[in-house]
């Protein structure tokens, strides 16, 4: 793309698991300075690519050159060695250890801890990446546990950092501080290479973009002259169908929960703490924040997993607080589990076994309790053909289906049964966007219907996109609902909370 | 070297096939057994397995199949029903002896008189004495979280003590010269629990198998009960999220096998033993453990694998009678079964390859 010698050159890289080509003679090429995306749906081969680099997966066939000179890493060390690291998705931090010492774990030669906690706050001040090197790891939020990893790598001064899905768990704010140190470090000559799937946040941070479809590169551009409908189009290889929110009217209040309390299901959770709203009929209510927050508890209090105490839960003016899951249902309450195998689906058992699961209360499947199979297995062929479920059939277990496809099963499934009441719970995680996109559209059709719907997401652009109002659930607290019109993405990132004392880089060079 | 790799979907050839696989290679394992006893093997595995059925007395000893099948058949039928919803009751022999005591207490306390209603009574005790031990474990799996397996196994030691108790004291037959052990229920008419086929061996406790192989088939196969016990086995969580409340399940299954268990004992005492002894409790709660899972947790398979361990019964005695072999011998057997079952087990979920592993 420019004069200057790539820093990385990779050349027809392919990778071939059984049944499953991840990677078809890929290349691409990353100058120093560059901030390069790597875009693509789930399962478009991005982690294997990243993978190779890293020295994580072996290619099949293929060469890679490194500062002009041939690179075979054949494990994440020669990587390193050779300069490049890596900052991955999920941490790998030791949360009763603190910053320096989860640091050093990671190094090859560290330094003595006193030496150490130097130069991380040198570094720190030096990126604008606000950390205590003193502090426990098992009390800082996602945003500083992600500078943690960041400064192991720059530690190393690296000439290439990859980034896996970085922000997919940072607040607006933590993503703004994130990016100043990007693009500082890019200003330093580092090139970075830059997964994702958020396309507004490629458009601003990256200067070039490789898109992977299948396996394979579909194109290389620059993310900043296309719209991010264009490089969606790119990334799925079809049109996209943007939903549809038109035909909705709120009408009469379906679900109130007031003053909720419940003490968390697991150690670490957070509880819920004096949790409050109505829903109406006809409208999403969207419920937004990072996952750990109180999202399952809500979730599960609210499907009647947990019941809770007298009066906090009331639908249609009937308090359903101490009524378990079918009771609910009966009454039209339905919900989606954030976890779609062990929880929304038994993983061994059939599509029509987990049509069964939820599906006897408000679809006639059982006589006298006799369940009627044929009816089962219609209901799940309705499904899986009204909501476009890739799967050979109704026969199939749960396990065998991708994460999207499974994920539109259990949204189908709850959807065609006609709830009044559906809560919903990260409902586009991992889903590819084309799925993502026929999930909302079936939610914005049943809020179209009459019914309420309640999402909850870490996805603030998936809220905005579908909900009418919008409320923040930060370490069990839910802030009022607030219209989502009259939001901007700023004031919802400050209702997450997580961001608070920090600033952006300063001192950018 | 041997790598093992997972298979997308449990193999239904391999669930199959992998009981007669085991029985295969008991047989085999068997067989160095013996040979190392002295013995020849291939007479042991004829005497065990082949003269019971075709053998010269095989007459007699057909219908002893029956007999023995019976109680393991209903006991593991209501076990079976448990192990799908990961409930792990092992103390069915426990339920089994207080089913005895409860329905023999039945029949001694209202003789020497005779009714059409005693015998009835009799299984409405059974069945109740062995709900209530099993329904033990259950309360204190509930209430205290303490683990089913390790409760109703040790009831299965206090049902011993038990019997031993009644056995010798309240229970004890006033005319019987000072020897322990109860009246014998075969010699009182509205108590005995009658051979149904002359010659056959099926008296009323193999008709009970037989029908709860049958309930416990709709039950799960058919009914949103079952469908729920089986979730709550594969997916606990999703269990519950269909509406499953655990602790019910729990007094469900304890409750139900625990019944069966207790019906067991209470047709045995009735019928082929006759009395309560010390001796009574001869092993068929422990065993039906095995017959539950040789028969894969299926009433179709549960019938067969009944019958085949209730083979080993009957051939392990001859052999013992025959060929001098040890009455360890077959107990030895048996736990070789469950062994090479529960190894074999690996191939329904893995698919093994021999080479080196590749990255």
């Amino acid at each position: 793309m420019s004069v200057t010698e790539p820093l990385l050159r990779v050349e027809g890289l392919s990778k071939a698991y059984p049944g499953v080509t991840a990677n078809d003679t890929v290349s691409l090429e990353i100058a120093p300075g560059q901030v390069h995306a790597l875009l693509g749906e789930n399962g478009a081969g991005k982690s294997t690519l990243v993978k190779m680099i890293y020295g994580l997966v072996r290619p099949d066939s293929g060469a890679m050159v490194l500062n002009g000179q041939g690179y075979a890493p054949v494990d994440p060390h020669g990587a390193r060695a050779a300069g490049v690291a890596m900052v991955f998705q999920h941490f790998s931090l030791f949360e009763a250890l603190n910053v320096a010492e989860n640091v050093a774990l990671g190094m090859e030669n560290p330094p003595p801890l006193r030496q150490l906690s130097a130069r991380i706050r040198a570094v720190s001040d030096a990126y604008g990446l606000p950390l205590d090197p003193s502090r426990i790891v098992g009390d800082l939020s996602a945003g500083e546990r992600q500078r943690v990893e960041i400064i192991r790598c720059l530690l190393q001064e690296p000439r290439l950092l990859i980034m896996d899905e970085p922000t997919s768990v940072l607040t607006p704010q933590e993503v703004e501080i994130l990016f100043a140190t990007l693009r500082q470090l890019a200003a330093e000559g580092t090139a970075i290479l830059y997964i994702s799937h958020k396309l507004e946040e490629i458009r601003s941070l990256c200067d070039h973009a490789t898109i992977l479809r299948s396996g394979r590169v579909v194109a290389n551009c620059d993310p900043r002259e296309r719209t991010a409908h264009e490089l969606a189009e790119l990334m799925v290889g079809a049109e996209l169908r943007l939903t549809d929110r038109a035909g909705r009217v709120s009408g009469e209040v379906l679900l109130e929960v007031v003053g909720l309390n419940m003490a968390p299901a697991s150690a670490f959770g957070p509880s819920l703490k004096s949790v409050s709203f109505e829903l109406c009929r006809g409208e999403v209510l969207g419920i937004g924040g990072v996952a750990g927050n109180g999202q399952e508890d809500l979730l599960a209090t609210l499907s009647g997993e947990r019941p809770s105490g007298e009066g906090t839960v009331v639908l249609k003016g009937e308090d359903v607080s101490g009524l378990g899951p079918n009771p609910r249902r009966a009454r039209g309450l339905l919900a989606a589990p954030e976890e779609r195998l062990g929880h929304a689906a038994a993983p061994d058992m059939s599509l029509t076994e987990n049509a069964v699961l939820t599906g006897t209360m408000r679809r006639p499947l059982t006589r006298h309790g006799f369940i009627d199979w044929r009816a089962a297995r219609a209901f799940a062929a309705e499904i899986i053909a009204a909501y476009d479920v890739r799967t050979p059939g109704p026969q199939v277990a749960a396990r065998a289906l991708s994460g999207g496809n499974l994920q539109k099963f259990v949204i189908g499934r709850e959807v065609l049964q006609a709830p009044e009441v559906l809560v919903v719970n990260q409902p586009t995680w991992g889903v590819d966007a084309a799925a993502a996109a026929a999930i909302r559209q079936a939610l914005l059709d049943l809020a179209a219907g009459g019914a309420g719907v309640i999402v909850i997401s870490q996805d603030l652009d998936e809220l905005l996109e579908i909900s009418d109002r919008f409320a923040a659930l930060n370490e069990g607290r839910l802030s009022p609902p607030r219209p989502t019109a009259s939001l901007t993405l700023q004031e919802i990132g400050l209702s997450l909370g997580g961001a608070h004392g920090m600033k952006p880089a300063e001192g950018v060079a | 070297m041997i790598t093992l790799i997972a298979r997308p979907a449990p193999s239904r050839f391999w669930a199959w096939a992998t009981p007669v696989l085991a029985v295969l290679a008991t047989m085999i394992a068997g067989g160095v057994l013996f040979a190392i006893l002295g013995k020849d093997p291939l007479e042991a595995i004829r005497v065990i397995f082949w003269d019971p059925l075709f053998g010269a007395n095989a007459g007699y000893f057909r219908g002893q199949l029956f007999i023995k099948a019976g109680p393991l058949i209903l006991i593991a039928a209501g076990l079976a029903v448990g192990f799908r919803a990961g409930i792990w009751n092992i103390g069915a022999e426990g339920q089994y002896i207080v089913g005895a005591l409860c329905g023999a207490s039945v029949a001694l306390a209202a003789y020497p008189a005779q009714s059409v209603l005693i015998f009835p009574a009799m299984v409405l005790a059974g069945a109740l004495g062995g709900w209530a031990w099993g329904m033990i474990p259950a309360l204190l799996k509930t209430r205290f979280g303490a683990s089913e397996i390790l409760v109703s196994l040790m009831l299965v030691y206090v049902a011993q003590n038990l019997l031993a108790w009644a056995a010798f004291g309240p229970l004890k037959n006033p005319q019987g010269f000072g020897f322990p052990g109860s009246r014998n229920l075969q010699q009182y008419p509205s108590a005995h629990n009658i051979e149904l086929i002359a010659g056959s061996g099926i008296h009323w406790g193999v008709m009970a198998g037989f029908a709860a192989l049958i309930g416990t088939y709709v039950l799960m196969n058919r009914h949103i009960a079952g469908f729920r016990i089986q979730v709550a086995g594969d997916a606990p969580k999703a269990a519950r999220f269909a509406g499953v409340a655990p602790a019910r399940l729990v007094a469900f299954c304890l409750g139900l096998s625990g019944a069966l268990a207790g019906l067991a004992g209470m047709f045995e005492v009735a019928g082929p033993s006759g009395q309560i002894t010390d001796s009574f409790g001869a092993g068929y709660g422990f065993t039906a453990i095995i017959v539950a899972f040789l028969g894969r947790l299926n009433p179709v398979g549960i019938l067969l694998a009944g019958l085949l361990m209730a083979l080993t019964y009957i051939g392990g005695d001859m052999a013992q009678l025959m060929l001098q072999l040890p009455a360890a011998a077959i107990q030895v057997f048996q736990g070789m079964l469950l062994f090479f079952l529960l190894g074999f087990d690996l191939l329904t979920n893995y698919t093994v390859k021999w080479g080196w592993a590749r990255a």
